[in-house]
């Protein structure tokens, strides 16, 4: 492809690129996210392109192959348009099927489609389904239509348009004052208003400007983030281009992280096609704008989502957060003022410049504006990313959009914002995804993981588990946080193998919130939230495990013990044969016996017994 | 990309020391885990001091100072995860092959990891082998995988011996 030199020149590009499109009839499209490759979709497209070649349709259907559309669960899915018929969990066996009837005689394989699990019928079209009815994807939706490897995809959707319309046309300030206007605010959990970001970084003194794209997704159970870079990088570059031509920015980084491996593989695909093509590097598209990104690999460390440690680590130091007494808007990056959003956030920046702020902020709360995409997993009917408008409360997002429970158990708690968020109990599911409200409610948006538990998760081991990630993330720089962590995992440890006492209670509270107040970075300032929250919602479980030695959940594995159902038990062995601690005995075809002195509560005779004769008390 | 050599790395990169994490990551994706040799001449090559070769080797989960097996089986621990109780997907890998987190077995074949969190939440629990991404595991399906892997492997040996004989 040979350089672009001109706006004009794009513009037509696009106009033609366009025009092209149309003339295809029929479209495949097939995901190739990290989660539908993990179910082999990779083979259903091999499968697919042999086949189409074979029946001589290789010209005329074009086989799409796409990011993360969000729904991983099903995968691999494949959509056949114009029908909007959507197939889920494809296999490659299927392909010669679904050449020969569905998409030859527009036939329906019924095998191949979507059971709703909430009402039990089968859907046949996309659009139908309940999972993305509920939802409002404005940034989601655009990953169906492109191939992440290809820019002209990205230009036929409408992508770059934004950045004709804005550099070398709007001035900086203009671009400033339509980002604030539309009330977007930092999507990675701050939630701090982007527009006052921009300003602050263009008002500041400096030789050199940088801007970065944060896609440290570190929040476990959170993969918008990845979604959105691996699905459509142009769309996140897009973004920083705008944002360095307001902030007057000539370099850009984006920091990845490596256990991302396709999404590290596509923003540098994207990277390079934009340098080739003139959207990146000197005078771009013949403006006086110059600007260049460079992708950087994360090293695995939570702490570098935090925007001083990102920075040092871009360096090529320890990723250690410094004092933020003068913001990295002003002394960021190689002492340079420096923007740095998240990827969301990025993403949503063409979006507002196309249509304009109002546009944006439509949607949304008070003080909360636009949508957000949630990562809703855990215990629930339906998992996936998903994209709802700022102000849809939590019980739309976890019944009517995830379908409720799984497993046909109760649901108890979601938990959000990730490790510094915290769990919100049922009757507080009225509140509404909102920054705010959800920071009043003791937990956060965060990056908008959403983990649902049902009865069988135990609160007090919620905030084990996060208070031993916590300990294991936390770089150890500043004391608080350092030993403050260590010592609240210790007792919530005590409480959960049974050797918990009252008083430890309050101590709990308040090593909390010296925890919170004095430590030096987002790390450890939130970091008590997953405790402080089971604290205030789910006290009577700490109670129990404390007075009754109890795991009312069947977790703890101190508090629990395993044994043998003998009318279930068919003597079949399994759990002998698998037992690493040879703690079971009988013989074969007679009921089996568990000596609890051996057992070390693996629970893998669990999971192996096909008549669940093993039981937890 | 396999890297031939360290100094394939280090290649146009010299004298840059903020291209340190970038050098490490290939090292570690190309031979496995960061040596002493390894720290040694990025150090040379780079104008960063040992030390602080070593300190960022040692800081970031990325990077492994010790030689890990032919096949690292990576568990992801994140929090849709582990209510998916990974936990015990953890328990049969280690206790099958009697190895600690991040250890190398006598054999060289294998090497048990854990991760917060991989963004494959909706297919939880997840276990990574080489790359290879195995969805919604359970311990009879993990110790099924680790027991093909070592099949595999021995047929390849014996085949390998045969040959030479």
């Amino acid at each position: 492809m040979p350089r672009i030199s001109s706006l004009k020149e794009l513009e037509a590009l696009k106009k033609k690129l366009q025009a092209e499109r149309k003339k295809i009839k029929k479209t495949l499209t097939t995901c190739a996210g990290t989660g539908c490759q993990a179910s082999k979709s990779k083979e259903v497209i091999n499968k697919l392109r042999k086949e189409l070649a074979a029946q001589g349709l290789d010209k005329k259907v074009r086989i799409r192959t796409t990011g993360c559309h969000g729904f991983c669960e099903q995968g691999p899915i494949m959509v056949l348009d114009p029908a909007n018929l959507f197939y889920c969990h494809v296999r490659s066996e299927d392909v010669p099927e679904i050449v020969s009837q569905s998409l030859s005689r527009g036939k329906v394989i019924e095998r191949l489609l979507y059971t709703d699990p909430v009402s039990g019928e089968k859907i046949k079209t996309e659009a139908a389904i309940p999972f993305y009815r509920a939802q409002d994807r404005q940034l989601l939706a655009m990953n169906r239509l492109v191939d992440p490897e290809s820019l002209e995809d990205y230009l036929a959707v409408g992508g770059y348009s934004a950045l004709i319309k804005t550099i070398g046309k709007v001035e900086p300030e203009t671009v400033i004052e339509e980002i604030k206007k539309s009330g977007l605010r930092g999507r990675g959990g701050g939630g701090f208003p982007t527009g006052r970001k921009w300003t602050e970084c263009r008002q500041a003194a400096g030789e050199e400007k940088y801007v970065i794209c944060n896609a440290d997704e570190g929040d476990p159970g959170a993969y918008m983030d990845r979604c959105l870079l691996e699905g459509n990088p142009h769309l996140v570059l897009e973004g920083m281009m705008i944002g360095a031509w307001a902030v007057g920015a000539q370099k850009g980084y984006i920091y990845v992280r490596n256990e991302y491996p396709l999404a590290v593989k596509h923003a540098r695909q994207a990277v390079a096609q934009a340098r080739a093509w003139g959207l990146l590097g000197e005078n771009i598209l013949g403006t006086s704008f110059s600007f260049d990104v460079e992708i950087a690999r994360g090293g695995g460390a939570f702490v570098c989502g935090e925007s001083t440690a990102l920075m040092a680590s871009l360096e090529g130091k320890v990723g250690e957060p410094r004092p933020k007494d003068v913001h990295t808007v002003v002394d960021g990056l190689w002492h340079m003022p420096t923007t740095l959003n998240n990827v969301e956030t990025w993403a949503n920046v063409p979006g507002i410049m196309e249509h304009g702020a109002d546009w944006f902020a439509v949607k949304g709360t008070e003080t909360s504006k636009g949508t957000k995409i949630l990562a809703l997993t855990g215990h629930i009917k339906n998992t996936g990313l998903v994209e709802v408008a700022m102000g849809t409360p939590l019980r739309t997002i976890v019944y009517d959009i995830g379908g409720g429970g799984s497993n046909g158990k109760a649901i108890k708690a979601v938990q959000t914002g990730g490790p510094s968020g915290g769990c919100l109990p049922v009757d507080k599911f009225h509140l509404a995804v909102d920054f705010d409200a959800l920071t009043k409610a003791g937990s956060m948006v965060g990056s908008g993981g959403m983990v649902v538990m049902d009865e069988s998760t135990c609160m007090v081991d919620v905030a084990k588990y996060f208070l031993t990630f916590l300990q294991d993330e936390s770089c150890g720089k500043c004391l608080p946080c350092r030993l403050g962590i260590e010592r609240m995992l210790e007792i919530v440890t005590d409480i959960t193998e049974g050797r918990g006492r009252p008083e430890q209670i309050d101590l709990l509270k308040e090593l909390a919130e010296t925890v919170q107040e004095t430590s030096l970075c987002g790390l450890g300032k939130t970091a008590p939230n997953p405790v402080l929250s089971t604290l205030q919602y789910f006290l009577d479980e700490y109670h129990i495990h404390i007075d009754q030695k109890r795991c009312p959940a069947g977790v703890c594995q101190s508090l629990i013990s395993y044994s043998v159902n003998e009318e279930k038990c068919t003597g079949c062995g399994v759990c002998k044969r698998n037992c690493p601690s040879q703690a079971i005995e009988g013989q074969k075809k007679h009921p089996h016996r568990i000596i609890d002195d051996l057992c070390t509560r693996c629970g893998i005779c669990t999971s192996e017994c096909q008549f669940q004769s093993i039981a937890v008390s | 990309m396999h890297l031939q050599s360290i100094e394939t790395a280090v290649q146009n990169r010299r004298s840059q020391p903020h291209q340190l994490i970038e050098v490490l990551q290939d090292v570690q994706e190309s031979f496995g885990y960061i040596s002493q040799e390894a720290m040694t001449t990025i150090s040379k090559e780079l104008g960063v001091p040992l030390i602080d070769v070593f300190r960022s080797a040692s800081f970031y989960k990325a990077f492994s100072l010790k030689p890990r097996g032919k096949h690292v089986l990576t568990m992801c621990l994140g929090t849709a995860c582990h209510v998916r109780q990974a936990k015990l997907l953890l328990n049969q890998a280690l206790s099958q092959l009697q190895l600690k987190p991040g250890e190398m077995s006598d054999d060289g074949l294998f090497t048990v990891e854990h991760v917060n969190c991989l963004g494959a939440c909706a297919l939880g629990p997840v276990v990574v082998q080489n790359g290879t991404y195995h969805h919604h595991m359970t311990p009879a399906k993990l110790r099924k995988l680790i027991q093909s892997i070592r099949k595999t492997e021995k047929e390849g040996k014996d085949h390998a011996q045969n040959k030479q004989s």
